[in-house]
């Protein structure tokens, strides 16, 4: 599956917190918590973002607490892949849990810049940015992760295994 | 090769004799724990699985804390929903407001976590049960949701990172120094995807109290888990409070660890972590005397009885500044009840500080003690994030409830000598 859209691009160590403030945590709704995704850091996000387009973070991104809102804000405010030098594990687990794409390449968090449109082979794991083609190279997913992303996400995997067992 | 403590917990709760690092494993969860903001989410996404009950009502907690006593109709919508469930599923471990705590400060003092078990909690904070030899770790809520109703996990299982703290603390250094100044030195991603092993004399010689404060902050630098192996305060602290038989596990001499980091921690001082990273941390002496409009002393990290004796040692007969708001969280019911009977409550109210009912409040800017534009707080809690407790223009120092007592005292960040 191939993804395509514009950069928006942070630093590192971008928390749960700013991803979406514990102030709007009153609620589960994705469509309203992605009204506030990432506002404390960048206002205009919520505003600007487009359907497709992908976060880059540096280091330790989604940091924090366990919240799913966060991954859930993300998701549901159009973003289709997020790229980072490292993710914080509850965050990693969260988004790999929910379906939302996440990629680990240093260099292309490292090279690619705010603004720039770039496309995403979830397949093969190759970041093109599409204006000078350069390519970066992402961590391939562990086996069972791979299995979990192809059956739709946790609750799809156990949901069969439940069925299994009942059966 | 010998095993670490987290390996063999793993392999315990999973058909394979040994497990390694990397490995990924699908174990079986001890018990399982959920609060309000995160349990409605869970709850979406279980009712999707197609089981009509929870897989054993004896293995979960659902524990309303961070908008408790509810702060606003939509979290009293989400309360009612979790409070449905757990009557619904006849949830044995639901803790109402009046009978409840701060999770990670109820559950050990219920007996609901114990050594050598797995405890996930969608709350990134469930790492504090590793100061009872515990395998906690933080979860999403589609994690939550599926281990209800299966009992069991994936895990990656981690490689360790095994912290060796020697010689003999100073007067007024805590478990929440220690802590702090680990983050300091290893960054908050210095323990990313690992599993951290406290030991050595200076972790001996504390109390469960700030075994538990040190084991909360481990996801602060990036920790799976932060453990403490089990003796024999451990076991007289579960004495009279264990609901369950218990295995503890250790680590073998020849164990494989990432890295072995030592400390002289005689050589430590209070320590502060200055906003917006909890691995900002600079000694007392070198705060420079920020000063401050609110001081914070309670949360998961802080809200025990050594906690609330040390702030009380220090208020006992001092007024909190005038231009300070100093607000006290007892960490559970029971804490509260024991405080109160201790006079610890006279002390602090007769001070000037506001005393609460436990709940997770202001510590992620929740409730009861939001920060406005460009104001200051110590908090004895465990983030210090942007806007992590309220106004994103705002700013919160860490610290220990004895400088965070003082500091309250004083109107600026301070030693605690300077005040006792």
């Amino acid at each position: 599956m191939k993804l395509k859209g514009k950069v928006f691009k942070y630093g590192d160590n971008v928390d749960t917190d700013v991803i979406i403030p514990a102030r709007y945590l009153n609620t589960s709704d994705p469509a309203e918590l992605a009204k506030h995704c990432m506002e404390d850091i960048d206002k205009d996000f919520a505003s600007k973002v487009e359907p497709g387009d992908i976060i880059i973070g540096g280091r330790n991104f989604g940091s924090g607490s366990s919240r799913e809102h966060a991954p859930l804000a993300i998701k549901a405010s159009g973003v289709s892949c997020v790229i980072a030098k490292s993710f914080a594990r509850i965050f990693y687990r969260n988004a790999i849990n929910i379906g939302l794409p996440i990629l680990i390449s240093p260099e292309a968090a490292e090279n690619i810049e705010a603004g720039a449109r770039i496309e995403v082979d979830l397949d093969t794991g190759t970041i093109t940015e599409l204006e000078s083609g350069r390519t970066f190279q992402a961590d391939p997913f562990p086996e069972y992760m791979q299995e979990l992303i192809k059956a739709g996400g946790l609750i799809e995997k156990v949901k069969r295994e439940v069925g299994q067992w009942q059966e | 090769m010998g095993m670490t403590m987290v390996e063999k917990i793993i392999a315990a709760h999973t058909e394979h004799e040994t497990v390694k690092p990397g490995q990924i494993v699908n174990a079986r969860v001890d018990m399982i724990l959920g609060n309000d903001v995160t349990t409605p989410v869970a709850i979406k996404e279980f009712e999707k699985i197609g089981v009509d009950m929870v897989f054993d009502k004896d293995r979960i907690a659902i524990v309303p804390d961070h908008f408790t006593p509810n702060k606003d109709i939509k979290s009293a919508e989400q309360v009612k929903m979790i409070r449905e469930f757990a009557r619904k599923h006849k949830i044995t471990y639901y803790f109402e407001v009046g009978r409840m705590g701060i999770e990670h400060c109820l559950l050990p003092e219920q007996g609901l976590a114990l050594p050598g078990e797995i405890i996930i909690g969608a709350d990134s904070h469930t790492c504090t049960y590793g100061a009872l030899g515990a395998l906690g770790t933080g979860v999403g809520s589609t994690d939550l949701a599926a281990a209800m109703a299966t009992g069991h996990l994936w895990f990656r299982v981690p490689e360790t990172i095994k912290f060796v703290y020697n010689g003999k603390l100073n007067k007024w250094v805590s478990g929440k120094d220690l802590i702090l100044y680990t983050i300091g030195d290893i960054g908050v991603d210095g323990a990313l995807y690992k599993a951290m092993e406290f030991t050595g004399e200076a972790i001996e010689s504390l109390s469960m109290d700030a075994r538990m404060t040190m084991s909360n902050m481990a996801i602060e630098a990036g920790g799976k888990c932060g453990l403490i192996a089990c003796d024999e305060k451990t076991e007289a602290y579960l004495k009279n409070r264990a609901v369950r038989e218990y295995t503890p596990y250790y680590s073998d001499p020849d164990a494989e660890y990432a890295r072995v980091i030592e400390y002289d921690v005689s050589k430590i001082e209070p320590q502060v972590a200055f906003p917006h990273l909890p691995e900002n941390t600079r000694p007392v002496s070198e705060a420079g005397g920020v000063k401050i409009d609110q001081a914070v002393i309670g949360s998961c990290t802080n809200g025990r009885m050594e906690d609330l004796r040390i702030a009380a040692e220090i208020l006992d007969g001092r007024k909190i500044h005038p231009d300070v708001r100093c607000i006290i969280f007892p960490g559970t019911q029971e804490i509260y009840m024991e405080a109160l009977k201790e006079g610890l409550i006279e002390i602090f109210i007769a001070a000037g500080a506001a005393v609460s009912t436990p709940t997770c409040g202001p510590c992620l800017g929740g409730h009861m003690g939001i920060l406005a534009s460009g104001e200051r707080a110590i908090s004895t809690t465990n983030r210090n994030f942007v806007g992590r407790m309220g106004h994103p223009e705002s700013e919160v120092y860490l610290a220990s409830p004895a400088v965070a007592a003082a500091s309250a005292v004083k109107g600026y960040i301070t030693h605690p000598e300077e005040v006792v």
